[in-house]
């Protein structure tokens, strides 16, 4: 058992009949997922190279025993699909989908925690557990079977540090990518719980990035309930502070949201921090093998 | 994207919130005529997207037409820097509005919180200044009340916030209105913030919101074609209008060594290796994912036009974005342009060898590969010079 997919994961996808839900969907199904379904309304009855679609997400969880969503809906109309998917009575939601509006994704925040289901996402690039199933867009092969979990806000640079892993000898129990969108399902502090729980993981990677106080916030959790160890990456050292419209937002998080008070935040919490995607690679085998 | 103060007033007008009357000038003759519209006194201001206008002397109070003149021919041209030394944008567009006398100053905001993942709701009654100074000298000044994402701001709350935070009895039915008003503002265009300060009380006794920052999100700009057709402002850097001609998001930065990466992640990350290498990044390019050929052929066009380049590097991580594809834009965009400037590649992910392959067939000679991004970022800081 991983987090959030595994073996038992069965997956029916949102926008399978589309070009980019066909093609990472079936990549998904190549790659050892039970892909058991699609969804399409309208388009129910049909399949996609064998797999059988669906008008409806209920549908698919009644008659193909999905238990697990993927969106790959255009973003417009995202927001009603992972709404639709919250009240399917599938146990997690991972939204692929970028450009979701704001305003959409407040009242889908809330509606998925009062049913608790797990949404990751939207604008991820989904979650692999390497071996056992892989939900979503991260190409598997850069990462491979092993004892570190990573948490990530960013696509390319979790495969840039899984990769580096894996050249290390080093490999991941399962790889989150929970978006850099400024509402998002699932945070780093929901995910470093899940990983510290997790008998498959003995060291969790966090890579963040500029903006919002995410990391500020998960840096005081780990310092208070996380029993693994946890390296961090913080990318965005070099980024120009946008033009400022009003200073409200500082007063909210009481964190300016750079990257160097990011990696503050996390050191003075004892969390090690690495300068550059190697550095962190580094340190986290470093870590992991003296363990 | 961010609106200028007086698209901000205008988007609240048509929510009914009540802003004095103005009109938008360009010129010091169209600001004397709107003034005479308007009837003295009133307030020329700059249109700038950046607090502090007051005191750089970007709004000046016109008794008569001579005034008006003379402000707004000083106003139109200036360049105005922010309190925390942003900018400086140059002044175009004036709004000049009647002129209102100020009793009292409230500041009222509606913004995202992140965290929280609900709007929130800020107002003092300790407006006109600045809201950081507020919250540090006097805390319990601001009131601040998060909103229900299902429900929205009610009367009654609406009310308490108004209570607790001290505003006078005579005017807290209007003000809780306005804080009504701008929650729904912010749900109905998708604002993820609303600033204003001041909120006034003028002599007649009427609430007033005297300005407006607002920033709407880029996310949701189909829903608000209206906002879409705004002029762009015309401070914008050549190389971001270009990139943005082209679909591609660009950040220009003062340094002599281009950077491409895929990823917004992993480009920033690429800036801050090269930045921890001794070198000075010209532009943060993220090409996307699953970068085509033609892609990366306008993403050297922008890079290359901006003349202070004298190398570049192009750090790419292949998940759903294909070396060879990559590859093959190098070589086209190096033949179509000329491209004589220094290039260091990294190529790592799906595809990379068949790119390698085709970038050692070509056989530029201004290209160098390497095979880590520390690599890179060294090679291409020892390349750019200063």
């Amino acid at each position: 058992m991983s987090i959030i997919i595994d073996n038992d994961t069965k997956l029916v996808v949102s926008g399978l009949t589309g070009r980019e839900g066909s093609f990472h969907g079936l990549r998904n199904r190549d790659y050892g997922t039970q892909l058991v379904a699609g969804v399409t309304p309208g388009k129910g009855g049909q399949d996609v190279e064998g797999t059988p679609i669906y008008n409806t997400i209920r549908e698919s969880v009644e008659e193909a025993g999905a238990n697990t969503s993927m969106i790959f809906v255009p973003a417009k109309f995202a927001a009603a699909a992972i709404n639709e998917a919250i009240d399917s009575g599938v146990e997690t939601v991972i939204a692929i989908t970028e450009g979701i509006p704001v305003m959409d994704m407040l009242p889908t925040y809330w509606k998925a925690r009062e049913k608790g289901v797990r949404l990751i996402g939207p604008n991820c690039p989904g979650v692999l557990s390497p071996g056992k199933a892989n939900v979503g867009i991260i190409p598997a092969q850069f990462f491979d079977q092993g004892r570190i979990g990573v948490v990530s806000k960013s696509g390319t640079l979790t495969y840039q540090i899984g990769n580096e892993l894996k050249q290390a000898g080093e490999g991941n129990s399962t790889i989150v990518g929970i978006g850099g969108d400024p509402i998002i399902g699932s945070d780093f502090i929901d995910i470093l719980t899940l990983f510290d729980a997790d008998p498959e993981t003995d060291l969790i990677v966090m890579v963040g990035e500029i903006g919002g106080d995410a990391e500020e916030r998960a840096a005081e959790f780990i310092a208070a309930e996380i029993s693994k160890p946890v390296v961090a990456y913080i990318a965005g050292f070099t980024a120009p502070p946008g033009k400022q419209m009003g200073h409200a937002g500082a007063i909210i998080s009481g964190s300016s949201g750079t990257a160097k008070a990011k990696q503050e935040a996390l050191e003075a919490k004892g969390v090690r921090v690495g300068e550059s995607p190697t550095e962190a690679a580094r340190i986290a085998v470093e870590t992991l093998r003296s363990l | 994207m961010d609106l200028l103060e007086y698209q901000g007033k205008e988007l609240f007008a048509r929510h009914g919130l009540p802003v004095p009357k103005g009109v938008h000038a360009s010129t010091a003759d169209a600001a004397v005529d709107a003034s005479e519209t308007l009837g003295y006194p009133v307030a020329v201001k700059a249109q700038v997207l950046i607090g502090g206008r007051g005191k750089a002397g970007g709004i000046k109070i016109a008794k008569d037409g001579t005034e008006a003149h003379e402000y707004a021919g000083d106003i139109i041209g200036m360049d105005i820097v922010g309190p925390h030394g942003e900018g400086p944008f140059k002044v175009h567009e004036l709004w000049v509005e009647a002129g209102s006398e100020i009793e009292s100053e409230f500041y009222a905001s509606v913004i995202l919180d992140r965290s929280a993942k609900k709007l929130m709701v800020m107002l003092s009654r300790m407006g006109g200044m600045d809201v950081e100074a507020i919250a540090a000298s006097d805390p319990e000044a601001l009131v601040k009340q998060h909103v229900d994402p299902l429900s929205g701001l009610g009367e009654d709350e609406a009310k308490q916030i108004v209570a607790q935070a001290k505003i006078p009895e005579e005017v807290a039915g209007q003000v809780a209105d306005v804080l009504v008003k701008l929650v729904e503002v912010s749900q109905a265009e998708d604002a993820t913030l609303i600033e204003v300060n001041p909120l006034i009380v003028n002599a007649d006794g009427e609430v007033v919101l005297l300005d407006a920052k607002v920033t709407i999100d880029g996310n949701a700009m189909f829903r608000h074609p209206e906002l879409e057709e705004l002029p762009e402002s015309a401070d914008q850097d050549p190389q971001e209008a270009m990139a943005k001609e082209r679909g591609l998001t660009y950040v220009s930065l003062d340094g002599n060594i281009g950077i491409l990466g895929n990823g917004a992640g992993l480009c920033m990350s690429t800036l801050d290796v090269v930045a921890q290498a001794g070198g000075r990044p010209a532009n943060f390019l993220d090409a996307g994912g699953g970068s085509k050929a033609e892609a990366i052929i306008d993403a050297l066009e922008v890079i290359t036009s901006n003349p202070e380049v004298t190398a570049i590097l192009f750090n790419i991580f292949g998940g759903i974005t294909r070396c060879d594809e990559v590859a093959r834009g190098i070589i086209e965009a190096t033949n179509k342009i000329g491209l004589e400037l220094p290039l260091v590649v990294r190529l790592d992910g799906t595809n990379s060898e068949e790119g390698l392959a085709l970038l050692a067939e070509a056989g530029l000679s201004n290209l160098h590969h390497e095979a880590t991004m520390l690599g890179a970022a060294k090679k291409v800081v020892e390349l750019a010079g200063n």
